[in-house]
């Protein structure tokens, strides 16, 4: 058979595409990144922060968005859908077609003058209609690409645009183009739309003004939005005292809209009405709901500070009604509350609109051949959940089902790993390396400054006297050569800085135009290229903190732009050529667990080629997956046990540790040494953490006192081995949230709903009369797993609510137990007299996890689950680098949630593991030995444990040092904050580097 | 009360209105005194903005004269005068400013009489409407402001720069837009400024909010909201404090002036 094609096709550049991307060009294949739209960045690119940690969406996203636009591996393919496909697995040809932007995307800086000057406006579709956009726009300031487009359909070809445009990037005649591509995999990533609330038409959508949907909502809230953050109301401008939030609208809705839950409204809601109280202390949040999903990771205590500390206020009711008062426009919701009609007048209602499948699904379905489920999601297996029914092609994100921000994450890297195990043996073979000239050695040479002044079309022009910069740059010390650039970042533009820096045999490069935070990498490029060290460049920037903010005042910001630029050529003589520094890999892995996570992670690993060592402390394979006797599926998950044992077994890379217990773990990435109990050593590069969960053991409601009361696990295995007849014992109860939801345990266990919905229809299969009562504080039965709940009810599965206030009482009766309960909404007492008693207790983490933690340096969660790099992008990496997370060990979670997680884990293991030597960025902290006494005050503040006290034997006495661990170092520069003695630095950020800096900037120097 | 005498100021272009003027002259028409003639070049030189600041001055009366359609000296000067009268008309009746007040007539050189005879009748009319309430009418004054703003406005002055190709030659898509498509774009883009500008000289003297606003633009406050989005965004209004619930905005002054 021919070798795979070594690239993979993603298609959708929301957060979920653009992880699979990184993630795939980060382990050696070459990305085409689709997207329909003009620019990547998905729906997130449009919420204003993000639960459960209230982070800003554009600021923990924008890294990733920089990475991917710039990635020299990942080729972006912007207004483009595909057309057909042929090939198989390993060999695919797509055709696609790419709609005309209008705009040259090589040509086109992103100055964003053609919108300025455009004199046709649209409606801003990024900003949900809430503001206008001109005719020639780009869908947010961040975007990736940054390149304007031409939106034809509003165009009125006045031609302002073109004569205004200094790079000559527009093009009005464009036309469609086809592509054809060759992929070896596809990876499915276009995300999921909008629910349209006018369906609901009951709540005045679209009729009435101060109706909104979440999304827009999310806009309001957003310091870009268009009200920069103040959230008013449409039809008046007032800031809405009373919110209404409405649940469900869409959701969990079987006539009018999508059967499932969507899985992300009430979080969601719960942010907003705790970010609009933020941002204005007046107002006064109310959610309506039906049940409070709050079951991911920290989610409940999030639940508990909306309510506790922001003041939400929570009805759980259905509202059947909205009505606008004619005068006031404010809304009157209308809803049952202890049985009677209440209406409640507010000042603005917020839909919480469902997520459906994504426009496009059918087409894309029908176009390149894989299956979608009833509810035009993505068709995927419960062991198989990345996988679309046709091989090759590959699923993450939201078209797998509804999901939130590390959901989609962890899947979109579980994807990256399936698509790259298709094509595992081409890694490399596409992917560009790139080739630089020899370095100049510049340490011996007086500092020869050059700088470039630019005019960005207009953009600083048209403020800044920028010629006054470039002759005042030329009497600054050191400065050799300055001229002004109309465009410096244009392609011909580095053509000729490269020409001129070694022509005037520059050791110093500075450009004075925009943000280093997104054009330094280039210019940085540009200097490698030239044969000079990255590092002797430098960035002023007069535009973004400039000539866009003093656009009034020219003489002034001259004059700023002059200072801007002294302070920079200052330290630029100062600078030191620096030298990534690198580590080899030793190219194998560690995986700590042999439940189902961790063989999924290691056979994943193995079948990419890399070595494994899978350590498991009990006598056999499989983890809590051996108790577990049936699913929501058709699947017998002991057979398909069988199968994932077999395969690791099988497989000739994976050294399995059977029985084998880790004493300690040394080492840090690339380069690690573990030993096991008995002295066997291992060498390996990187760590998954899979150790898995236990299921908690409860106290209360007769455990372990009486025989008849069980969990569902042990229900399970009882139910399997023969050892209740359900025929006798007809008569069944189930109590949830046993264990969670307390004050010992606040969070939500995420999987016992649809645990007990599990186990409630596998009764009702066997015995359809046997009486089942599920006792339930909210059925959190979150995404498909809604339809299951519903079928438990329709087959007369009895669920009666409890709360913290009326929890049950069981106590042992003559005729089994007897379980009293008072029913909050009928206010009467419910009597079961029940002959089994299953209890839903929660997954604990494994009473050792601290231990595991204090070995690899990572951290915990206080209720000890492992605490990921970052709860919402980096869901399945830890702080610590080459160590990674998967399963019940991050967090209570399903065998389809663990799976594509544990194929998240190899991915990213794979992007280390892929490479033979890792880079260093060198501008880290270094220890100047003569002058630190170790007195570790640096020590504490590093945020990433880098820094060790060490002793060593200097002129026959012990001297006391620190020493930086280089891979773990990120260069923030605490310690040198910290250092009364000069004893520790950060490269390119050294006092003196600094100080002159200061000194330029005071006229001092 | 003095008899009204009209500040009337007609702005004539040297080859075709005053040439007919001059010959009004020689030819003794006699007409009424209260009109003081500005020479223009061409129709075309006269600014929506000069006119409009003419009647936030206090004028009562402006009359232009040009060539007829297709005697331009300049070829087609004229015919984007007539596109200016249009937006000059629109922003007087957005302003509330009686409409009457401006005039446009093609009047060649050999037209002397029917010079004349156009001020008599437009010093009529004049005088008719009496003297112009600009100035005295605060609201009025204020609207004037905002359209002399307007008339400033880069959206306006650069489709009045490509209405007329793009409906004679053709826009960059090689289409051709009608007089009427035309318009509507136009008409939509002097709504949108002349109102924003209104918000922008309302709340430059006292902090509004959204509804008082509305008020005083004579627009329901949805719009008024939109349009403080568009503001906002440019960085033009900012809240100033919020009473209750209602943010009352204030125009932001860029820079030192």
């Amino acid at each position: 058979m021919a070798e795979p094609v070594g690239a993979v096709m993603v298609i959708g550049g929301g957060i979920s595409g653009m992880q699979s991307s990184l993630d795939l060009a980060n382990s050696g294949f070459k990305v085409y990144l689709v997207e329909r739209g003009p620019s990547i960045g998905g729906v997130m690119s449009q919420l204003d922060k993000t639960f459960p940690t209230n982070d800003c969406a554009m600021c923990i996203m924008a890294p990733k968005l920089v990475e991917t636009g710039r990635h020299e591996n990942i080729e972006l393919i912007t207004n483009a859908e595909v057309e057909m496909i042929d090939g198989r697995a390993g060999n695919f040809l797509v055709t696609l077609k790419k709609y005309p932007r209008r705009i040259n995307e090589e040509t086109c800086t992103g100055c964003g003058v053609c919108a300025e000057k455009c004199p046709t406006e649209a409606i801003d579709e990024f900003n949900e209609g809430l503001k206008h956009r001109k005719a020639v726009y780009v869908r947010y300031p961040q975007s990736v690409p940054l390149v304007y487009m031409i939106d034809r359909e509003k165009c009125i070809g006045c031609g302002i645009c073109e004569g205004e445009c200094k790079a000559g990037a527009i093009e009005y005649d464009e036309k469609e183009k086809i592509l054809e591509i060759n992929v070896g995999s596809i990876v499915l990533s276009p995300g999921s739309s909008k629910f349209d609330p006018s369906v609901r038409s009951e709540y005045g959508y679209g009729i009435f003004k101060n109706v909104l949907t979440s999304l827009e909502f999310e806009r309001m809230l957003s310091a870009t939005g268009p009200h920069l953050g103040t959230v008013v109301r449409p039809s008046d401008g007032d800031i809405p005292k009373k919110i209404a939030w409405i649940q469900c609208v869409g959701s969990r809705d079987k006539a009018k809209g999508n059967s499932y839950c969507s899985a992300v409204c009430c979080m969601y809601s719960l942010k907003e009405a705790i970010i609009a109280k933020e941002h204005f202390q007046g107002i006064e949040p109310t959610i309506f709901f039906m049940d409070m999903r709050a079951y991911g990771k920290d989610f409940e205590k999030y639940y508990i500070r909306a309510e506790d500390e922001a003041g939400v206020r929570f009805v759980r009711s259905r509202v059947s009604g909205v009505e606008e008062d004619p005068e006031t426009k404010d809304l009157t919701v209308s809803y049952v509350e202890n049985g009677e009609v209440v209406d409640e007048t507010f000042n603005m209602v917020v839909l919480s609109i469902a997520m459906n499948a994504p426009e496009e699904a059918e087409i894309l379905s029908h176009r390149l051949g894989f299956k979608l489920n009833i509810h035009k999601f993505v068709k995927a297996g419960l062991f198989e959940p990345l996988d679309t029914t046709k091989p090759g092609i590959f699923v993450g994100g939201a078209f797998a089902g509804p999901k939130d921000i590390p959901g989609t994450v962890a899947e979109a890297s579980g994807a990256a790993a399936r698509a790259a195990n298709v094509i595992a043996t081409s890694r490399d073979s596409l992917t560009k390396k790139k080739e630089y000239p020899a370095e100049i050695d510049v340490s011996e040479q007086e500092p020869r400054i050059g700088v470039f002044v630019c005019h960005c079309g207009i953009n600083i022009g048209s403020v800044v006297d920028v010629p006054a910069v470039v002759e005042y740059a030329k009497t600054l010390p050191n400065v050799v050569y300055a001229d002004e650039n109309l465009f410096t970042c244009s392609d011909d533009t580095q053509t000729k800085m490269k020409e001129i820096i070694n022509e005037q045999k520059l050791n110093r490069v500075i450009v004075a135009s925009c943000s280093p935070r997104t054009h330094e990498p280039l210019f940085q490029e540009t200097c490698r290229q030239a044969g000079l060290n990255q590092y002797l460049f430098e960035m002023a920037n007069i535009r973004d903190q400039c000539s866009w903010v003093h656009m009034h005042e020219k003489e002034e910001a001259t004059e700023k732009s002059k200072d801007l630029v002294r302070m920079v050529v200052a330290k630029s003589a100062l600078l030191d050529p620096l030298q990534k520094s690198k580590l080899p890999v030793t190219k194998s892995a560690l995986v700590i667990g042999g439940g189902l996570s961790g063989m999924t992670a290691a056979s994943g690993l193995a079948d990419q080629g890399f070595d494994v060592h899978l350590v498991e402390r009990e006598k056999e394979l499989g983890g809590n997956l051996r108790r577990i006797q049936h699913l929501l599926s058709d699947v017998d998950p002991q057979k398909k046990l069988e199968e994932i044992i077999s395969k690791v077994k099988d497989n000739p890379k994976v050294n399995l540790h059977i029985g084998s217990k880790i004493e300690k773990i040394e080492g840090r990435i690339g380069n690690f040494t573990t030993t096991l109990e008995g002295g066997e050593t291992i060498e390996h590069g990187v760590v998954i953490v899979a150790t898995g969960g236990v299921e908690h053991k409860p106290t209360e409601y007769l455990y372990g006192e009486n025989p008849n009361v069980m969990t569902q696990l042990e229900f399970e295995e009882k139910l399997t081995k023969g050892e209740i007849d359900l025929e006798k014992s007809n008569k069944i109860a189930m109590i949830q949230c046993v264990g969670s939801r307390n004050e010992e345990r606040p969070n939500c266990s995420r999987i016992c709903c649809s645990e007990a919905v599990k186990n409630a229809l596998k009764i009702k299969e066997k015995n359809p009369d046997a009486e089942v009562y599920v006792l339930y504080k909210d059925i959190r039965t979150y995404g498909f797993n809604e339809d299951y709940f519903q079928e438990a009810s329709e087959k007369g599965v009895l669920f009666v609510r409890y709360d913290d206030d009326n929890t049950p009482i069981v106590n042992p009766g003559q005729n089994g137990l007897e379980i009293t309960l008072k029913d909050p909404v009928l206010d009467e007492v419910l009597r079961i007299n029940a002959d089994l008693l299953i209890l839903s207790v929660p997954v604990l983490p494994q009473p050792d996890s601290e231990d595991v933690g204090r070995m690899l340096k990572v951290p915990l969660t206080k209720d000890n689950f492992f605490l990921e790099a970052h709860m919402k992008l980096r869901p399945v990496d830890f702080a610590t680098e080459g160590v990674f997370l998967c399963g019940l060990a991050h967090g209570p979670k399903f065998v389809d949630e663990s799976i594509a997680q544990a194929c998240g884990a190899v991915a990213r293991a794979a992007t280390v593991l892929s490479k033979d030597e890792i880079e260093i960025e060198p501008t880290i902290s270094h220890v100047v030995d003569e002058n630190c006494d170790g007195c570790a005050y640096c020590i504490e503040p590093c945020p990433y444990d880098a820094i060790t006290l060490i002793e060593y034997m200097k002129n026959g006495s012990v001297k006391k040092t620190v020493d930086v661990d280089e891979s773990a170092c990120k260069g923030c520069g605490c310690c040198q904050a910290t250092c009364p003695k000069e004893g520790i630095f950060i490269w390119k950020f050294k006092l003196d580097q600094l100080n002159a800096m200061i000194d330029a900037c005071l006229g001092v120097a | 009360m003095a008899e009204f005498e009209p500040k009337i100021i007609g702005f004539l272009c040297n080859w075709c209105s005053y040439a007919g003027a001059d010959l009004a002259g020689v030819s003794r028409y006699q007409y009424p005194p209260d009109i003081r003639i500005i020479r223009v070049m061409c129709s075309a030189r006269v600014d929506p903005m000069i006119v409009l600041t003419l009647f936030k001055e206090g004028a009562d009366g402006i009359l232009i004269g040009g060539c007829h359609i297709g005697d331009c000296h300049y070829i087609s000067g004229n015919y984007h005068t007539e596109k200016r009268v249009y937006v000059v008309k629109k922003l007087m009746e957005k302003a509330g400013l009686e409409v009457e007040r401006f005039r446009l007539e093609w009047i060649s050189a050999s037209e002397g009489e029917k010079f004349a005879k156009t001020v008599t009748e437009f010093t009529e009319k004049i005088m008719e409407l009496g003297p112009s309430k600009v100035g005295e009418d605060p609201e009025l004054t204020n609207r004037m402001g905002a359209a002399v703003d307007a008339s400033l406005d880069f959206r306006i002055r650069s489709l009045l720069g490509h209405e007329v190709g793009m409906i004679e030659n053709g826009n960059v898509y090689g289409e051709t837009k009608t007089e009427e498509e035309m318009r509507n774009i136009i008409d939509i883009a002097i709504e949108d400024e002349f109102r924003r500008s209104l918000i922008l000289g309302v709340t430059s003297s006292k902090p509004a909010s959204a509804k008082e606003l509305s008020q005083i633009a004579n627009l329901p406050t949805e719009r008024i909201v939109e349009h403080i989005a568009t503001l906002r965004q440019k960085n033009l209004l900012a809240i100033d404090h919020v009473d209750g619930m209602t943010p009352y905005y204030v125009a932001l002054r860029v820079g030192g002036d």
